[in-house]
C-alpha cells in the first residue's frame, strides 16, 4: 500500500500522510470559522468582513488575559469568547441592526470598515511583530506517529473544533432556540408575531457567530504569531471556504473547511508556490457549475 | 463582487494616504533655507516595528542632536508607503518635486529598488537602510544611493558562514516566494556551497499568505539537513520558528538558520522559543555605555519599540547627511543630489553607534557585521536583553567585494 502511493506519487508516503494530517488541522481553523460567517449569515443576510478581526482579537485578549490578569489557557478559553462576543453585540446593536433594510453590500462595507479599524487599532497598541503565547503544559510535548511527530497541541485543535462545530450544528437543527433562529431565517415578521423576541435572537445570534470566531482565535495563539495582521490572511481563504459550500449552509462549511484544508496541505507538497490560490481556484471552478455552493440551495 | 470592492476601498485609502501625507509639505514650502529629510517607511504593516515609527524617531533624535546653531532649519516628515512599490513610487516623486533633500529608510526590497530609480532620474539624495537586497550596490547601483546598515550579502557571510564552519554543512532553505527571499536564498546558497557545503533543497512560500509553515517544515526536516535556512522576514520568521519548535525539529538536531531576524522579532516570538537562533544584525542596543545611552533617548519617543540596525541606521545616515550639508552649503546641497551624495562618500561618517566608517564608490557603507545569539530566558537580565555576541566580522571583510558586484558605477 505505501509503496503504491510512493509509485504512483512519487512523494515518500510518510511525507504525504503528514501533508494530509496538517492540512486537516488547518481545516479546522478554516471550518470553525466558517462555521461563524455562515451562522450570521444565515440569520442576518450580513457578510462580516469584521470576522477576521474578531478571530484575531480572540488571540490578543486570550494574551491580555494572560499577561494582565494571570489566567491561563483554559480560562482563556471561556472568557475570550464571551469578551469579543460581548464586543460584537455591541457592534451589532449600534451599527449593524440599522443596515438590515438595505442591500448585502452596505453591511459587507460597515462590517470591512470596522475590522481595519480594530485592526488599525491593535497594530497602533501592540505593534506589528506581535506577542508570544506559549502551548498550555497539559498540551504541550508530542506523539511519535511512525510516520511523522504529531504535538499534542494539534490534535486537541482537530478535536475541539470538531466537537464545536458538533455542537453549533445541534443546538441550531436538534433544540428548540435552534427551530426558532431557522424559522426567523425563513419569515422574521412570523416567527415575532409568535411572540419571540427577533432582534434580540439575531443580536444573541451575531454574539455567538463573532464568540466563534474568537474561540478560534484563542486556539491559535499559541501556534500562530500572535499579531494584527493574523486574522487578514486567513479570512480571505474563509471567504472562499465559505462561498465554495454554499453561504449561509453550516454542515457545508463545515464539510468544505475541512476537505480545502486537506487540498491545500496537498498542494503544499506538489506545487507548494500554488498553495495559496488553489482555494480560489476551486472557489471559481464552483462558482462556474454551482453557483449556490457545493451544499447551499439555489 | 467582494473582492472587486475590496480593491476599491484599497484603491481609495491609498488616494487619500498620498493626499494626507503630501498637504503639509506645500505650506512648508515657502521657506528657502530649510533642508528636508522624508523618511519614507512601513508605518502600518508587518514590517512597522523593525522600521516604521522608529525609524522615524531615530531621525528626530539626530536632527536634534545636530541642533540649530548651523545656519538653516531641518524638518523630518513621514508617509507610509504600504509595502507596495507603486504607493511609494508616488510618494517619492511628489516628495522630490515638492523640494524634499534626501529621502531615507525605505524598506521592503521591491519599494527600495522603486525609489533608487527615482533618486536617480530627479538627480536627488537617496540613503537606504531598510531594504536587504545587495542589488542596491549591485546590478542596480546608483550614483545617487547610499546603502547604510546592512544586505543581503552581509546577512548571508555572516550567519551562513558561521553555521557551516560550525558543521552545519547540508542545508535546506524556506524562501518567502518574491525578490527579497530569492536575493537571501541565493547570497547564502553561494556561501554554503563555498564552503564546501551542500544545498539539499528549497521551498517557496506564497508571500504573503502564508501562516501555517508546519508542512513546509516537514518537507525541510524530511530531507534531513544540519540547517533549515529560513529566508523570510517578519512574522513568516516569527511564525516559522513557533512550529520549528511545535514540531519538535530543533529537538531532532536540526538547527534554524534565521537569514534575517531583528531584536523586535526576538520580542514577538519570546525567548522561551528563539533562545539559541543565531541572526546577524549590525547594532545591538546593549552594547556599550554610548549605545545604550542613546537607545534610552529613542525609546523616550517610542517607548514600546526597542531600536535595532535599521532604526540606528536611520540616525547614522541622517547624521551624516546633516554635517555634509552644513560643510558644503544648502544652495550647493540642493542643487544636485548627485554632488551631495559624492561629498558625503568622500568623507567617512562618524558617530556614537557605528564609529568611523568608510562609504565606497558602489554606494555600500562598510561596517562591522556582528553575529549574536538568542540568549535563555535564565541569561536576559531584563526587558530586551536579548543577544550575546558570538563573533564580529569587520568592516573591510563584511560585504560583497566591489569586483564582484557588477555594479556599472565601478566597472574598469
Amino acid at each position: 500500500m505505501l509503496e503504491f502511493f510512493e509509485t504512483i506519487t512519487g512523494i515518500p508516503a510518510p511525507l504525504l500522510f503528514g501533508q494530509l494530517l496538517l492540512g486537516l488541522i488547518n481545516g479546522a481553523f478554516y471550518a470553525m470559522l466558517s462555521l461563524g460567517l455562515a451562522v450570521i449569515f444565515g440569520l442576518l443576510n450580513i457578510i462580516n468582513f469584521t470576522h477576521g478581526s474578531q478571530f484575531m482579537m480572540g488571540a490578543f485578549v486570550a494574551w491580555m488575559l494572560l499577561a494582565w490578569a494571570g489566567i491561563g489557557y483554559w480560562g482563556a478559553l471561556v472568557l475570550a469568547p464571551l469578551i469579543v462576543g460581548a464586543t460584537g453585540v455591541v457592534i451589532e446593536r449600534l451599527m449593524i441592526s440599522r443596515l438590515y433594510k438595505l442591500d448585502h453590500l452596505y453591511g459587507l462595507l460597515l462590517t470591512f470598515g470596522i475590522g481595519l479599524m480594530i485592526e488599525g487599532y491593535f497594530r497602533n497598541e501592540f505593534g506589528s511583530s506581535g506577542l508570544p503565547y506559549r502551548i498550555p503544559a497539559e498540551l504541550s510535548g508530542a506523539w511519535d506517529l511512525g510516520f511523522m511527530f504529531m504535538p499534542v497541541y494539534r490534535g486537541w485543535v482537530v478535536v475541539f473544533a470538531l466537537a464545536t462545530c458538533l455542537a453549533t450544528w445541534l443546538v441550531i437543527e436538534k433544540t428548540r432556540l435552534g427551530a426558532y433562529l431557522r424559522a426567523a431565517t425563513e419569515n422574521a415578521p412570523l416567527v415575532q408575531a409568535f411572540g419571540v423576541n427577533v432582534p434580540r435572537m439575531i443580536t444573541l445570534t451575531y454574539g455567538a457567530g463573532v464568540g466563534l470566531a474568537a474561540l478560534a482565535g484563542v486556539l491559535a495563539a499559541p501556534i500562530y504569531s500572535v499579531n494584527p495582521q493574523m486574522g487578514t490572511n486567513l479570512i480571505i481563504v474563509v471567504f472562499a471556504v465559505v462561498v465554495i459550500g454554499g453561504m449561509g449552509s453550516i454542515l457545508g462549511s463545515v464539510i468544505t473547511g475541512f476537505s480545502l484544508g486537506v487540498i491545500e496541505g496537498l498542494t503544499k507538497v506538489f506545487w507548494p508556490e500554488a498553495s495559496a490560490v488553489v482555494i480560489f481556484v476551486i472557489m471559481a471552478i464552483v462558482l462556474l457549475a454551482r453557483p449556490a455552493g457545493l451544499f447551499g440551495r439555489a | 463582487m467582494t473582492i472587486a470592492t475590496r480593491r476599491g476601498i484599497l484603491a481609495t485609502g491609498t488616494g487619500l494616504a498620498i493626499g494626507s501625507a503630501i498637504a503639509p509639505l506645500s505650506r512648508a514650502r515657502a521657506q528657502g533655507n530649510t533642508i528636508r529629510i522624508g523618511v519614507l517607511t512601513d508605518m502600518a504593516g508587518t514590517y512597522r516595528d523593525n522600521t516604521g515609527p522608529t525609524s522615524v524617531a531615530a531621525t528626530r533624535e539626530a536632527v536634534a542632536e545636530f541642533g540649530a546653531s548651523h545656519g538653516f532649519a531641518v524638518e523630518v516628515i513621514e508617509a507610509d508607503h504600504q509595502n507596495r512599490p507603486d504607493v511609494g513610487s508616488n510618494l517619492a516623486r511628489q516628495w522630490y518635486d515638492q523640494g524634499v533633500d534626501l529621502i531615507l529608510d525605505v524598506p521592503t526590497s521591491s519599494v527600495g529598488l522603486a525609489v533608487n530609480q527615482i533618486a536617480k532620474e530627479k538627480n536627488k539624495a537617496y540613503i537606504n537602510v531598510g531594504s536587504a537586497t545587495a542589488d542596491l550596490t549591485g546590478a542596480q547601483c546608483s550614483p545617487n544611493t547610499i546603502h547604510w546598515a546592512y544586505d543581503t550579502y552581509m546577512l548571508a557571510k555572516s550567519t551562513g558562514g558561521a553555521m557551516v564552519r560550525a558543521g552545519g554543512d547540508s542545508w535546506f532553505f524556506i524562501t518567502a516566494d518574491y525578490a527579497f527571499g530569492h536575493a537571501l536564498e541565493r547570497d547564502n546558497a553561494a556561501f554554503v556551497r563555498a564552503a564546501g557545503g551542500r544545498v539539499l533543497g528549497q521551498v517557496r512560500t506564497p508571500f504573503p499568505g502564508t501562516t501555517d509553515f508546519s508542512a513546509f517544515l516537514l518537507q525541510a526536516a524530511a530531507t534531513r539537513p544540519k540547517v533549515i535556512g529560513l529566508a523570510n522576514a517578519g512574522g513568516d520568521t516569527a511564525n516559522c520558528i513557533k512550529q520549528a519548535a511545535e514540531f519538535g525539529i530543533t529537538r531532532r538536531g536540526i538547527r534554524l538558520a534565521a537569514l534575517l531576524l531583528f531584536v523586535n522579532d526576538v520580542q514577538g516570538i519570546g525567548l522561551q522559543t528563539a533562545q539559541g537562533l543565531v541572526c546577524t544584525e549590525s547594532f545591538y542596543w546593549n552594547m556599550n555605555d554610548k549605545t545604550r545611552a542613546w537607545t534610552q533617548r529613542v525609546v523616550r519617543r517610542t517607548p514600546n519599540n526597542y531600536p535595532n540596525m535599521i532604526h540606528a541606521g536611520c540616525y547614522s545616515a541622517a547624521l551624516h547627511f546633516l554635517k555634509t550639508v552644513a560643510a558644503m552649503g544648502v544652495p550647493a546641497a540642493k542643487a544636485s543630489g548627485l554632488d551631495l551624495v559624492n561629498r558625503m562618500k568622500a568623507a567617512p561618517s562618524e558617530d556614537d553607534l557605528f564609529g568611523r566608517a568608510t562609504i565606497r564608490a558602489d554606494g555600500r557603507r562598510l561596517i562591522p557585521s556582528y553575529l549574536f545569539e538568542v540568549k535563555a530566558p535564565a541569561e536576559s537580565s531584563g526587558p530586551w536583553d536579548f543577544y550575546k555576541l558570538l563573533q564580529t566580522t569587520p568592516a573591510e571583510e563584511a560585504f560583497r567585494p566591489v569586483a564582484e558586484g557588477n555594479c556599472a558605477l565601478v566597472r574598469t
